[in-house]
């Protein structure tokens, strides 16, 4: 229990890495995710193939192998840059094949009327998706978007195997100098997850209630 | 997902078949958009030439960023013959084999632990007593909020030298996917029509008569498909072995990574990615036809999407 209160700046420390590393790689992931997502449903097929692929691959290809590929493989070709970073790259790229199911699923949750209702308007299809269908399929996928926060908040504990030190990190880095403490570490430090988790669930829980589209 | 209109038989024409005949299949083959067609019309011939030139010009633009992806891979030497070799070497394939063979293993063996965890968790949080609902409920919690490399470091730190670093990874994907699991399960059990308890009641079974005879045998069908895609989250996870060295695929792979003979890293993981795609492609395809033959039954199916965790969760940590 003493290791847990005298090493608690640490252990914060590394729990502000794990958000660092959450929150960037959420913002990208979101952009980059409702981009695809629009490729998916859009009207040329060549972007759909495009958004069909990257989905297949990123979705099917542990994330372990994807940080092997991008922050183990890329300094060889000359991409030099912090470790965050590429943590942050590779999170992003893993987790918007992620938000771009997500967006799908909400677009086509939109009711067909809406859109030819826009249509018959004389909006185009990128008006129709920005300003009828997609406002409305984001309300509709908080739910599975919390999922995948989330599900992304616990996969930064992936960059511990590669040298990000944040919160697991610590738990593999305390428990070598203190092995009698190690329950205490791991109930201290999944504490930690579990709040973060309970946070974005409450978050979303909150959104959903007000946003609610009434069917 | 709207489904395919029915194409109505071309009637016997007595004379003048070919002309409509043509005419015909080329406007059904529009519609294969199903999903996107809420956005946009079937287009018409002035859309379809605009479609044409944005598509040629979308396929120009990734083409050109593949060769300067390419290009680059040359230029840093990455496409040599030295570096993707190793995988022509039988007994780098062959210990790749024996490494895919326990990473297949462990997911197998944990998907089928984790049935029975979840079974008996999803029993404990959906009965009336509290003392069962609550310890069932805070577990199934707990072990979905931790990252599950934590979880798989704590129990190999913690009972290494008892469970081997194969069991260690085992056993934390059991708990977790477990805990998936159980929710799937629970989703399940209360998608079936209310009704159908009620009636069970009504006969005079008890609640474990309803579970048993009534809810369970129908929920198991409507499930099928969420929990084969919770195997492709599995089977992803078990690469989280490399944080302990498990003898897993990617655990062998990286060894052969790091040996300076080889030094290829791009190319392994390359390798890796293609066996996980192909696996875990054929598992989805396999997950996607459970649940359209559902559909077609009339059936409802558990919405992986709609239980927080599941599909990207673990999918998400692995």
């Amino acid at each position: 229990m003493n290791v847990l209160i005298d090493k608690l700046p640490q252990i914060l420390a590394a729990f502000g890495t794990t958000l660092q590393l959450l929150g960037a790689s959420a913002l990208i992931a979101t952009i980059l995710g409702v981009v695809l997502g629009a490729f998916r449903v859009s009207p040329v097929p060549a972007l759909r193939w495009f958004g069909t692929a990257y989905v297949t691959i990123f979705r099917n290809t542990p994330l372990v192998v994807v940080f092997i590929i991008f922050v183990v493989a890329l300094p060889e070709l000359g991409f030099q840059s912090s470790f965050f970073f590429r943590a942050v790259i590779a999170l992003s790229l893993y987790a918007a094949a992620f938000v771009c199911e997500a967006v799908r699923s909400g677009v086509n949750a939109v009711q067909a009327g809406q859109a030819e209702a826009a249509r018959s308007l004389g909006m185009t299809f990128s008006q129709t998706l920005r300003h009828v269908v997609l406002p409305q399929a984001i309300r509709t996928v908080i739910p599975p978007l919390a999922s995948i926060y989330i599900a992304l908040a616990k996969n930064t504990a992936v960059a511990e195997a590669f040298g990000v030190t944040e919160a697991t990190y610590q738990l593999d880095n305390l428990v070598r100098d203190f092995p009698g403490s190690l329950w205490f570490l791991f109930f201290g430090i999944a504490l930690g997850y579990v709040i973060i988790v309970f946070f974005i669930s409450g978050i979303a829980g909150l959104l959903e209630r007000r946003w609610a589209v009434s069917r | 997902m709207s489904q395919q209109t029915a194409q109505p038989a071309p009637k016997p024409d007595p004379k003048g078949k070919k002309a409509p005949k043509a005419k015909k299949a080329k406007r059904v083959r529009q519609p294969k958009v199903s999903q996107s067609s809420v956005l946009f019309d079937v287009p018409g011939p002035k859309a379809r030439r605009r479609n044409l030139i944005g598509g040629i010009l979308a396929g120009l633009a990734i083409a050109y960023v593949l060769w300067l992806v390419l290009r680059l891979l040359y230029e840093r030497e990455q496409i040599t013959w030295d570096k993707w070799t190793p995988f022509a070497n039988l007994g780098i394939i062959r210990s790749l084999g024996e490494a895919l063979g326990l990473t297949l293993l462990a997911a197998v063996v944990s998907i089928a632990c984790a049935l029975v965890f979840g079974a008996v968790f999803a029993a404990g949080r959906l009965s009336d007593h509290r003392w069962l609902r609550w310890p069932s409920i805070a577990i199934v919690e707990f072990f979905r909020a931790i990252p599950l490399v934590l979880l798989i470091i704590f129990l190999f730190i913690a009972y290494g030298n008892v469970t081997e670093r194969f069991g260690a990874l085992v056993i934390a994907l059991t708990l977790y996917n477990g805990s998936v699991l159980a929710e799937i399960f629970r989703a399940g059990i209360l998608a079936v029509p209310r009704g159908q308890g009620e009636a069970g009641y009504a006969i005079g079974l008890r609640k474990s008569g309803v579970m048993i005879r009534i809810l369970v045998p129908q929920a198991i069908s409507t499930m099928l498909p969420a929990i084969i895609s919770q195997c492709v989250v599995a089977l992803k996870d078990t690469a989280l072995g490399l944080v302990i060295s498990a003898p897993d695929v990617v655990s062998v792979a990286r060894r052969i990574a790091i040996n300076p003979q080889y030094d290829n890293i791009l190319a392994v993981g390359l390798v890796l990615a293609a066996i996980f795609i192909a696996i875990n492609y054929g598992l989805s395809r396999l997950a996607g036809w459970l649940e359209a033959r559902q559909r077609r039954k009339g059936r409802a199916v558990v919405q992986v999407t709609n239980i927080p965790d599941a599909g990207m969760g673990g999918a998400a940590t692995g």
